[in-house]
């Protein structure tokens, strides 16, 4: 039994049902992501922990003990908000000591346990400010510090990072993981960023209408997607249409193209299957031994400064890749006929 | 000047001579009670008046009753209203405004016919009964004001994320409307009390119809046996009124943590 169980959950909302058979375990002091686009159910799995929404079925275990049927202020589960949700009345010292005034602790250890808090977030000096008088960034490390506060068991983390500009947002999740890391805490983070996910997460939950469609590392989750969903949502994705040749032998045709991937493929000759790669795995010119050479033409090209992506059109389709930029090659012009190489192990065959 | 700021001017100035002669009138015969000049004479009669100090404090307990009464009603419903029941919101709003749809006079009828002293719950037997019953009907009378300040308020604050950041730092209902809700619609309130109090110190049909001695009824005395005492007690009433308006202005403005200046 791991330290967060989450077990068969469902939730329907009328006819419409949110989650359905969400199982996770989540081991102590590990960083757990939920990823999925807007309406996947993440942020209704993470709101069933915290206790704001009842499950229709299933059941949630925190330390072997089930918190189902508890109150949401029953269950010692500190949470960030997207919105920071500090409450406006209260200067930053009262609002990060709000909780353990209500467990009732003295003055004298709020007063110590707030500095430590304050001192970890990196505000020490701005106890006395009112949440008006900060910056979003600011405000949400508040946020972060008020949920540490009462040594929770768990942490959850509603898109905290959603609401703050991009420069901010890089160094508060380094800064959250680093809190995470320093005290160990479970922690359960919703994102729709795959960049977020990945760079933070133990373990990532890529989620699509209600389940989870895959669950592991972020390399597992990058490198062998297990469905074409979580190849297409995470990271940048070239999807080619292809009939399955040979099963056995591993052939299969793009248009007119016959392409070896040398491994056996599920399926049988003459199945719609589509071939999945990522941008980065795809080279111009001929490669070694292993890769497949596909003939095309320069399509488009996009100078993004330190990459460029180029798109060649090969076989009637389009396939996207990524070359560093070297100050003394100018990237090819459109209509120039290449060849490009992928490694025939990074090339991903999906059921169509 | 253009032809058009010209007539915008003539506009203001209408409007203002409207609304400030009859005023300056009866400021002017308030103070006009000595024949040799002007002085405050007629105001030193009134507010010299044990009548005046014993209906001017009754009104103003009642008045603080009632707010006290109208905040315990209004805030949870409007605030569980908001948070729970959105759905609710058009209903409750609607009989929120009955009040001002039905005239005092109704009401106060209905009271007396229900709760006379041959009926089941006699309240207008007894001075306490009387008493409760004017502070219901008040409350009543409030509503309006009143749940559309704190509704105006909770609008203003996210009240599904303070709720549940309070929740789960462990916070009950009563805590959460005690030490969240109520100091962050506090502006709002203010507002809503301050209307309540200009109406209820200057209400007559209630108080009148179950014949209880306050501020209103005492106007209306005053204005049926005196000559400048009335307009001076008139030019007392408006002067609470907008003494209530300046300080909600005020509130609003100098709160610590107002939403008008976030």
């Amino acid at each position: 039994m791991a330290f967060l169980d989450i077990l068969r959950l469902e939730k329907s909302f009328g006819a419409h049902r949110v989650v359905k058979d969400f199982n996770l375990n989540i081991e102590k002091g590990e960083f757990i992501s939920f990823l999925g686009p807007s309406g996947c159910g993440k942020t209704t799995v993470l709101r069933m922990v915290a206790g704001f929404e009842t499950p229709t079925s299933g059941a949630i275990c925190i330390d072997g003990r089930d918190v189902s049927g508890l109150a949401a202020n029953r269950r010692n589960i500190g949470m960030v908000f997207q919105a920071y949700a500090l409450f406006p009345n209260l200067t930053v010292e009262q609002n990060v000591g709000f909780g353990l005034r209500i467990k009732g602790e003295g003055k004298a250890d709020i007063r110590t346990r707030v500095g430590e808090m304050l001192e970890m977030v990196g505000l020490p000096n701005l106890g006395e400010r009112y949440p008006f008088q900060l910056s979003g960034g600011q405000q949400q490390r508040v946020a972060l510090a008020r949920a540490l506060a009462i040594r929770p068991q768990v942490l959850l983390l509603d898109e905290p990072l959603s609401a703050l500009d991009a420069k901010i947002r890089t160094s508060l999740r380094e800064e959250i993981r680093r809190i995470q890391r320093e005290l160990g805490i479970t922690t359960i983070f919703v994102t729709h960023d795959q960049e977020e996910a990945l760079s933070m997460s133990d373990r990532v939950v890529v989620m699509h209408q209600g389940i989870a469609d895959q669950v592991g590392t972020p390399f597992e989750i990058y490198n062998r997607p297990a469905t074409r969903f979580v190849a297409q949502f995470v990271g940048t994705l070239n999807l080619l249409d292809a009939s399955l040749l040979d099963a056995a032998a591993g052939r299969v045709g793009l248009g007119d193209l016959p392409v070896a991937l040398n491994r056996k493929l599920p399926g049988r000759a003459g199945d719609r299957v589509s071939l999945a790669l990522r941008p980065e795995t795809v080279a111009l010119g001929r490669k070694g031994e292993g890769s497949v050479v596909l003939p095309g033409h320069i399509a488009e090209v996009h100078f993004l400064g330190s990459v460029i992506r180029i798109r060649v059109a090969v076989a009637g389709q389009f396939v996207s890749l990524d070359t560093f930029n070297q100050p003394d090659r100018p990237p090819p012009s459109v209509g120039t006929p290449v060849e490009v190489s992928i490694s025939d192990r990074d090339l991903l065959v999906l059921a169509a | 000047m253009t032809e058009r700021r010209l007539w915008s001017w003539l506009a203001v100035v209408l409007g203002g001579l409207y609304f400030l002669l009859p005023l300056v009138g009866m400021v002017d015969f308030s103070m006009r009670m000595q024949r040799d000049g002007y002085s405050f004479e007629a105001y030193r009669v009134v507010l010299a008046d044990p009548q005046f100090q014993q209906t001017f404090g009754y009104s103003v307990v009642l008045a603080l009753l009632t707010i006290v009464l109208g905040i315990l009603i209004v805030v949870p419903t409007a605030y569980f209203v908001r948070l729970r029941f959105p759905g609710l919101r058009p209903i409750v709003e609607f009989l929120t405004l009955l009040p001002l749809v039905i005239p005092p006079i109704v009401i106060v009828f209905g009271y007396i016919r229900i709760y006379n002293t041959s009926s089941v719950l006699p309240l207008t037997g007894s001075w306490w009964g009387t008493n409760l019953l004017l502070l219901f009907g008040y409350a009543t009378l409030s509503l309006p004001y009143m749940y559309r300040s704190v509704d105006t308020g909770l609008r203003t604050i996210d009240i599904g994320s303070l709720t549940e950041a309070a929740q789960s730092l462990g916070a009950g209902w009563a805590r959460i409307l005690a030490v969240v809700i109520l100091p962050n619609v506090f502006v709002s309130i203010l507002s809503g009390a301050f209307l309540t109090f200009a109406i209820v110190i200057g209400e007559y049909v209630f108080a009148a119809l179950l014949n209880v001695g306050s501020f209103g009824p005492y106007m209306v005395w005053m204005g049926g046996n005196r000559a400048y005492e009335p307009s001076a007690l008139a030019v007392v009433a408006f002067a609470i009124t907008w003494a209530c308006m300046g300080l909600i202005q005020l509130f609003t403005r100098f709160s610590k943590f107002s939403t008008v200046r976030r």
